[in-house]
């Protein structure tokens, strides 16, 4: 069975690296309108991210990819049970990655003032419904399977996932992705623009924090995460990395090594992840009726032969793509300055 | 109309509002890697205004196909669950190769390619363009291996109610797969050779930058040209693989009711299929069908009649896509190698009719491409996976009529104005013409 485990690991990496790298661009997204004061600053900020956030979003359709090969019964179900909120997902992904692109494509200030609009919705929308998503599947989504007679039930709409806990996991990732990505902006620009994002993720922090630790006490009544937990204390180390570094963002915000901070945001994104995706082992999405019913990393899983392959396809080639996107973001790691932007016709 | 119904439909409005891009995609990035390589072979400016100009256009396009890329991806969860589960293991599996080896690639050098001219060396930046039309075409290859499966299952055994791998190398190496593949990709390169030669015809016909865009329309005419023979051999492979494997689709293709051999063909017929049989039948070429379906003029063709009712395609879209795409591929060999000889001639621009032609072709390889998946899905219908599994048993049964609507709704509305909002950028930009300063790009390039 180590296969599956093999997989439960890969597929929890591939979704809190997914978090972690378009978190900053999601982030930078919906905070843009708050920190960007003209035109030139919103490109600015828009080109920080230009090189690299459709790489950043390969992550998502790998993380998607890999749902549906190896644990095809969870993919299949976790994408009809939550069909609206993932179609609202997907609109506002499009609307995104063209808004990017389009928004310098013409002049005008209209023109521009709707990609504006569009790029902040678009980015906020996604934070939202990503934590709403992964709040319900922590809970557990309201199903009914049987594997013997491969019947599928769920007693469940848009609605049913927009309960307290759910929202306020919505919640935790909008201002999680807000502090990661004020302190991208911070790290990627220079002079006022980079000031006004140090000091919004200073404030945000606070905020941040105190959704963070309700959250981190509302799990206990509203999931089962913590059973993991109390059965292998060991792996508290998880949940413990995830608020150290939270911790951390603030003593290096307060010190003004952005760098050090944004190091610590990446974490903190990816152990929150890893805090709740442990505590799920081994089910991938619980049901909240019935726990017969829960879509397990056995029950839902490819054969081992097609385990098998993936994991040497994703051994051989996970690596190859961390390299050479280790090398790219080292190409583009210099700070993004209004001369750049307006001296470059290839810019966005 | 049912969830089955609504959901067939957004499927096939949001996959061939993808694959209006994708073509494209396909040719034009090898087209402008090819620009580049020459820029940076021979340093002539002319070859470097040539990468940024098309590099602006395939750009434009660029973004809407990678974005309607995920719907697609999404939407087999989504839509079709059933249809998911039962096959996931082994149609699961080219997926996500295809986002690790592939789309990565694609989409990490784009950003160094748009980005980078400044950054990386002259090489460097060429090696760029060049990794991004590879893992295009890659991209390509797992998908379409994906495709031809549930075209030509194989590599699996039917076990725990579902479908499941037992053998890779069958997967990667089915000749289905493959053979469309190959049929694919030149089809694609068909549609940006066109693309690139009615954009220079616009140009040409009013004077415009005429060395610029004389050597781009000669460029595209041999790429042209090429393709589309190509288009036509591999698509003659393609017809005797889908005689040999989906006999029901050939028949829907070719019209054909009754088994038998030395099938001919009638170059004009019309299906009459509440009849089963064809009400106009002229200029008949006698044993024509069997030898486009084996090679051998008294070949065995067998007839829709020997399928039960319920496992026939329609046959009257299969039969009139099949028809019209055979014709309009053989009309871009014979534009395309009239373009190959007038682009040698001095005065390209004078020959105003024939690009008037050309002009008024660019949506033809794109329309082409389209009938090709007409005839590929309808044809394969009413199965999702050949002889597998019904199309019915895959749609999603934890979905409504109501949910499938308001997304098939809002696709066709979000898509509808993202469409109109590209075509109007890519005709702004294609009728700007080049930009004549390069003293940003050429002053620091090769920086480090």
């Amino acid at each position: 069975m180590e296969l599956q485990i093999t997989w439960f690991v890969l597929w929890g990496v591939l979704w809190a690296v997914y978090f972690m790298l378009d978190g900053f661009v999601l982030g930078m997204g919906f905070m843009s309108g708050f920190l960007a004061k003209n035109d030139t600053e919103q490109r600015v900020l828009i080109n920080t991210v230009g090189p690299v956030w459709d790489g950043n979003e390969v992550w998502l359709v790998t993380a998607g990819g890999v749902t549906f090969a190896a644990f095809p019964t969870t993919y299949a179900l976790m994408f009809s049970n939550l069909y609206t909120a993932l179609l609202l997902l997907l609109f506002a992904l499009i609307v995104r990655g063209v808004a990017f692109e389009f928004r310098g494509k013409m002049e005008g200030l209209a023109w521009k003032a709707a990609w504006d609009k569009a790029i902040t919705v678009s980015s906020f929308l996604p934070a939202l419904l990503f934590g709403v998503a992964f709040g319900n599947i922590f809970k557990g989504i309201p199903m009914r399977n049987d594997f013997n007679t491969v019947t599928f039930a769920y007693d469940g709409s848009l609605l049913t996932l927009l309960n307290p806990y759910g929202l306020l996991t919505g919640l935790l990732f909008v201002m999680l992705f807000a502090v990661h990505g004020s302190l991208y902006a911070a790290i990627k620009t220079t002079g006022d623009l980079a000031k006004r994002a140090e000091n919004m993720a200073s404030r945000l922090w606070l905020p941040l924090m105190i959704v963070a630790v309700t959250f981190i006490g509302y799990t206990y009544p509203a999931t089962r995460l913590y059973d993991n937990y109390l059965k292998t204390p060991l792996l508290l180390i998880i949940p413990v990395i995830a608020v150290l570094s939270l911790l951390l963002i603030k003593v290096f915000t307060i010190k003004s090594e952005l760098h050090r901070a944004f190091i610590f945001s990446c974490l903190t994104i990816t152990f929150v992840c890893f805090t709740g995706i442990a505590g799920l082992f081994p089910n991938l999405i619980p049901s909240s009726i019935d726990t017969a019913s829960n879509l397990t990393i056995y029950n839902s899983s490819s054969n081992p032969y097609t385990l098998k392959v993936m994991a040497i396809v994703a051994f051989i080639f996970v690596p190859i793509v961390i390299a050479y996107k280790i090398w790219i973001y080292r190409i583009f790691r210099a700070r993004v300055t209004n001369e750049d932007v307006l001296g470059d016709s290839e810019a966005y | 109309m049912d969830a089955l119904t609504l959901s067939r439909l957004q499927f096939a409005v949001t996959c061939m509002f993808h694959f209006i891009f994708v073509p494209l995609t396909l040719g034009i990035s090898i087209m402008i890697a090819w620009m580049e390589t020459r820029y940076v072979l021979t340093g002539d400016e002319l070859w470097l205004r040539m990468t940024k100009f098309w590099g602006k256009l395939f750009l434009i396009n660029f973004a809407l196909g990678v974005v309607t890329g995920i719907t697609m991806e999404f939407q087999f969860g989504m839509n079709w669950a059933e249809y998911s589960r039962y096959v996931g293991d082994i149609f699961g599996a080219p997926l996500a190769i295809e986002a690790t080896v592939a789309f990565f690639l694609e989409s990490v050098f784009i950003g160094l390619w748009i980005f980078g001219w400044n950054k990386v060396s002259k090489k460097v930046h060429l090696m760029s363009i060049w990794l991004v039309a590879i893992a295009t075409n890659l991209s390509g290859l797992w998908i379409l291996l994906a495709n031809g499966w549930m075209q030509h299952p194989v590599g699996y055994v039917l076990r725990n109610n579902r479908a499941e791998m037992v053998d890779f190398m069958a997967l990667i190496t089915n000749p289905y797969g493959l053979i469309k593949f190959g049929h694919q990709i030149v089809s694609g390169y068909t549609v940006a050779a066109f693309f690139v030669m009615g954009v220079s015809a616009w140009h040409l016909l009013r004077k415009n930058e005429l060395e610029f865009f004389k050597r781009s329309f000669k460029q595209a005419a041999l790429f042209g040209l090429l393709s589309a023979v190509l288009v036509g051999v591999i698509g003659d492979f393609h017809a005797v693989e889908v005689a040999k494997v989906q006999p029901s689709k050939f028949a829907a293709m070719e019209s054909v009711w009754n088994t038998q051999r030395g099938v001919g063909m009638n170059l004009f017929m019309l299906p009459d299929e509440k009849n089963e049989r064809n009400s106009v039948e002229r200029l008949f070429i006698p044993n024509m069908v069997s030898i486009l379906a084996f090679h051998d003029p008294n070949a065995e063709v067998k007839g829709l009649k020997d399928f039960p009712s319920d496992e026939r395609p329609p046959v009257l879209p299969v039969f009139l896509s099949f028809r019209a795409m055979v014709g309009l591929g053989t009309y871009f060999i014979l534009a395309s190698l009239v373009a190959v000889f007038l682009s040698r001639k001095k005065n390209l621009e004078d020959y105003r009719l024939f690009l008037t032609i050309i002009l008024l072709s660019i949506p033809l390889p794109y329309i082409a491409n389209q009938l090709g998946w007409i005839v590929a899905e309808v044809g394969r219908q009413p199965w999702i996976v050949y002889g597998v599994l019904k199309t019915a048993a895959g749609v999603s049964k934890n979905i409504s009529a109501a949910q499938v609507w308001v997304s098939l709704l809002g696709f066709t509305v979000l898509y509808g104005g993202l469409g109109l909002i590209d075509i109007y950028l890519l005709t702004k930009y294609a009728k700007q013409g080049p930009d004549n300063d390069l003293s940003g790009i050429i002053k620091t390039e090769g920086r480090n």
